[in-house]
């Protein structure tokens, strides 16, 4: 047959390139260990999805708002993580691998595996974020998914990191659902919740406003809005406080005037932005810009109360924030031995201090490979079993436990307020009381749930 | 605007041959997804799914030239409703897929049975704006039937009476299955691809129908087609409800790869995409809005994901300026800022290939045409029937 007399225009020669471009491309697979794994999912029972095996490098997944409401959160959270990696990898100061304790980690990656990471945006959405999430675990081999900064997000993501048997060390998520209704056997939260918040901000706001007031609330609608919202009304009300009105709106709106214009009529004094990240920069900014602030409603000074705070949104309100409380998981100013040892890395790294948001995430993903190290094994049972009930301190938030019902750590939770003077431009909250953990404790099945099993 | 949409007399054994392509790419997808980092099960699925939005939007779009910017809120309500058979009826796929489709259905009747009665931008418009209330009634109104933002997910203590009755449920949340066979992986994968060689089947057969051809009429001139005795409006009403079936089942396959659904499938920048989609590939072709489909979803789960080190070990063999220098260029292309090679590349196919990417593979199917039978011309003058 000539070259010539060929009537598909398949010559030798390029049969043969075609055939050897075939064989690289699937000897390129297998190289890569990208080889379709879903089909031996079960297969016995020490093998388990990705199964780092004898390879030198275990890879991590950093799922992650980079767009959305919460992208700001989302890049700081970031930054943590990678400081985290360098730090495990034995690269860097150490961090908090110098202050955690107890730790087996010894600063050579985990299980002496370096420790190799990949990204995705979940683009504070659901969806997106399943769909990145499922790209790591299915694509990229991760034995652990991580990242935030929503709750719908956390609880959407968790449930598939059960089915698919996938620890999720989740980031900033603040509803009572990820650890409670929501619970997985496969998901852990570090992160403070809407009940811890209520709990510690309710004899602050007593004494600070009294027993007499009438609340308004404008709540991201959503499950962590309404997990807030049902929480501050639990301790509010039980203080004497009367709810005028809770008004949810959607996530990701950036004009609030038609949501605050009722506020002024209603006869409310104080207002409750149930908001967070950007969106909550722009109803407090807006809100202030109404009056609000220096309104004087029922004979009282009209207050404006933030539930949950961020130094990252307190920069992005600026001055607005002056003199208004709220609660916060962790900040950079204070004064102990891990809060130190990492603000120092990460201002050494990036030149500002972290977020709240960052600290959880790094804590994260040291408190992970600290339990694979301990376990001795990457299988997930182990390394949950492991984690069930852990005691640590040392982290930057003092003794701290991880509950073995629910899956939620418990610690002291810190009361602040906008700082009216500030001092530089990241000193724009003001510590006002570190609420201990008893006080904050509340029964495993005050939220019920169903953690579901270690196999999957 | 300019339109490639040729009339093809085309012979049924050819369509048997376009077919048979068309189901050994979709169902080798593993093995060519390989190089290019897609093969994955999700990844995978997506495509399919995609497929079929777009290949059902394109049927509305593509033929009739009424440009639907609601289509979204189908695929949403396909969502809920397969969801909402998960959690109360069964597991099985095929009755989720149905009542989705179903569901989507009724509601193109009721959105199109109001927004056909005007054309061009104020159908769009119409449309858009069903969208956007269907969006906002998922999100916030009928909280108790979508869970709002949060989405609707499966949950242990569901009913799901069918499975209940034959003994099923055990420890945990099941998955979506087809008769025993648990769709998750590649097999929800395979399940995907033979819906959308089924769907791709349905469109040809309606491209190469009577009724195919009247749409194109009214998509070329609808007056003169009344002049003719034809009352249109029934004709275009069939096909977007045929659209809307489409679409409620892509958001059904959603909810059986993943069983959640969530009112964001609904917003109006998702009814953008498949528009996007169907011009990137081609409106009015065949295959045009599969590709664009592809190619947008790639984008968005492999560009997205790409960060810094991977770019530096990429540009790693570059002096280190160098490197550093095409990171900080690259890295404004790829991770966050994948819209931005997205809307790059719309605006160069929307200028240089008004056609899309099926107007670009005619283009060089042309040159080769061209230059084969210019080499050929010696001896053998008569090559004119190409034999694509």
């Amino acid at each position: 047959m000539t070259d010539n007399g060929n009537p598909t225009g398949w010559s030798r020669r390029r049969f043969l390139q075609t055939g050897a471009a075939t064989t690289a491309g699937l000897g390129a697979l297998s190289f890569s260990g990208t080889a379709p794994t879903g089909f031996v999912r079960n297969a016995w029972a020490q093998d388990f999805r990705n199964n780092p095996g004898n390879s030198d490098t275990v890879t991590l997944g950093f799922n992650v708002p980079q767009t959305g409401p919460y992208a700001e959160e989302g890049k700081d959270e970031l930054r943590a993580y990678k400081l985290a990696v360098k730090h495990l990898n034995g690269e860097g100061d150490g961090g908090m691998l110098n202050t955690m304790q107890p730790t087996a980690l010894k600063g050579n990656g985990i299980l002496g595996k370096k420790v190799d990471y990949v990204t995705g945006d979940t683009q504070t959405k659901s969806d997106a974020a399943r769909a990145s999430a499922k790209r790591m675990i299915e694509r990229d081999g991760v034995v652990m998914v991580t990242g935030g900064s929503s709750s719908g997000v956390a609880v959407s993501v968790q449930a598939l990191c059960q089915d698919m048997g996938v620890i999720f060390m989740a980031g900033l998520t603040h509803a009572n659902d990820t650890t409670g209704k929501d619970r997985r056997r496969y998901g852990f939260r570090h992160f403070f919740n809407a009940h811890m918040s209520a709990a510690a901000l309710g004899p602050v706001l007593k004494e600070q406003m009294g027993t007499n007031r009438k609340s308004y609330m404008l709540v991201a609608d959503y499950n962590w809005g309404w997990s807030v919202e049902e929480s501050m009304k639990n301790v509010t009300e039980e203080m004497g406080w009367e709810t005028v009105n809770a008004l949810r709106t959607p996530l990701g709106t950036s004009d609030y005037s038609q949501y605050l214009t009722p506020v002024r009529d209603s006869g409310a004094d104080v207002l409750f932005l149930i908001h967070y990240g950007g969106d909550m920069v722009n109803s407090l900014t807006q809100a202030v810009q109404f009056g609000l602030k220096d309104a004087t409603v029922n004979g009282k000074p009209f207050e404006i109360v933030v539930p949950l705070y961020s130094r990252v949104m307190a920069q992005g309100a600026g001055e607005a924030v002056a003199g208004i409380y709220g609660s916060t998981n962790w900040h950079w100013s204070l004064q102990n031995e891990g809060s130190e040892a990492f603000v120092k890395s990460f201002g050494e790294e990036y030149g500002f201090p972290p977020s709240q948001a960052a600290h959880t995430c790094y804590v994260q993903t040291l408190l992970y490979a600290n339990a694979v190290e301990s376990a001795g094994t990457f299988y997930p049972p182990e390394v949950i079993k492991f984690l069930e009930g852990f005691e640590f301190t040392g982290m930057g938030n003092g003794d701290t436990l991880y509950r073995a019902a629910d899956h939620q750590a418990f610690k002291p939770v810190l009361v602040v307020k906008g700082n009216d003077d500030p001092q530089s431009q990241f000193d724009l909250l003001e510590v006002v009381k570190e609420v201990p953990t008893e006080e904050i404790m509340y029964p495993a099945d005050l939220y019920p749930g169903n953690l579901g099993p270690y196999e999957v | 605007m300019a339109s490639i949409t040729h009339f093809n007399p085309s012979t049924p054994k050819r369509d048997l041959a376009v077919m048979g392509i068309f189901a050994l790419v979709v169902l080798t997808a593993p093995i060519w997804a390989t190089p290019i980092g897609a093969n994955y099960p999700d990844l995978l699925q997506r495509f399919a799914i995609f497929g079929i939005f777009a290949i059902g939007y394109n049927l509305l779009f593509g033929l009739t030239g009424y440009l639907s910017f609601g289509h979204a809120a189908f695929l949403g309500v396909g969502s809920y409703a397969a969801v909402w058979i998960f959690k109360l009826l069964t597991m099985n796929a095929i009755l989720a897929v149905a009542f989705g489709m179903l569901v989507a259905a009724v509601f193109a009747v009721a959105i199109g049975y109001v927004a056909l009665r005007r054309a061009g931008i104020y159908f769009a418009i119409l449309t858009l704006a069903f969208a956007q209330m269907s969006y906002r009634l998922a999100y916030s109104v009928l909280t108790p039937i979508t869970n709002g933002e949060t989405g609707l997910t499966l949950d242990g203590n569901d009913p799901r009476v069918i499975d209940a009755l034959f003994g099923g449920g055990g420890e945990g949340i099941p998955n979506p299955s087809l008769f025993g066979l648990e769709l998750t992986g590649y097999a929800a994968f395979y399940f995907c691809a033979v819906v959308l060689i089924l769907a791709f089947w349905v469109s040809l057969k309606i491209f190469r129908s009577p009724f195919g051809l009247k749409l194109l009429a009214i998509k070329s001139n609808q007056t003169r087609m009344r002049f003719t005795g034809y009352n249109t409006r029934p004709y275009v009403l069939t096909v977007f409800v045929i659209s809307g079936m489409y679409a409620g089942l892509a958001g059904s396959l959603m909810a059986v790869t993943d069983p959640l659904a969530g009112a964001e499938r609904m917003v109006w920048t998702a009814s953008g995409e498949v528009v996007l989609m169907t011009i990137l590939g081609g409106a009015g072709t065949l295959v045009g809005p599969m590709l664009g489909a592809v190619l947008i979803k790639y984008a968005e789960n492999i560009f997205s994901a790409v960060n810094d080190s991977q770019l530096a070990d990429l540009f790693g063999f570059l002096p280190e300026p160098v490197t550093d220098l095409m990171v900080g260029v690259a890295s404004l292309f790829v991770g966050e800022g994948w819209h931005l090679t997205l809307g790059l590349l719309f605006m160069a196919i929307v200028i240089f290939l008004p056609g899309g990417m099926m107007e670009g593979l005619y283009r060089i199917g042309g040159a080769i045409r061209r230059r084969r039978a210019g080499g050929r011309a010696a001896d053998n003058s008569a090559v004119t029937q190409p034999s694509e």
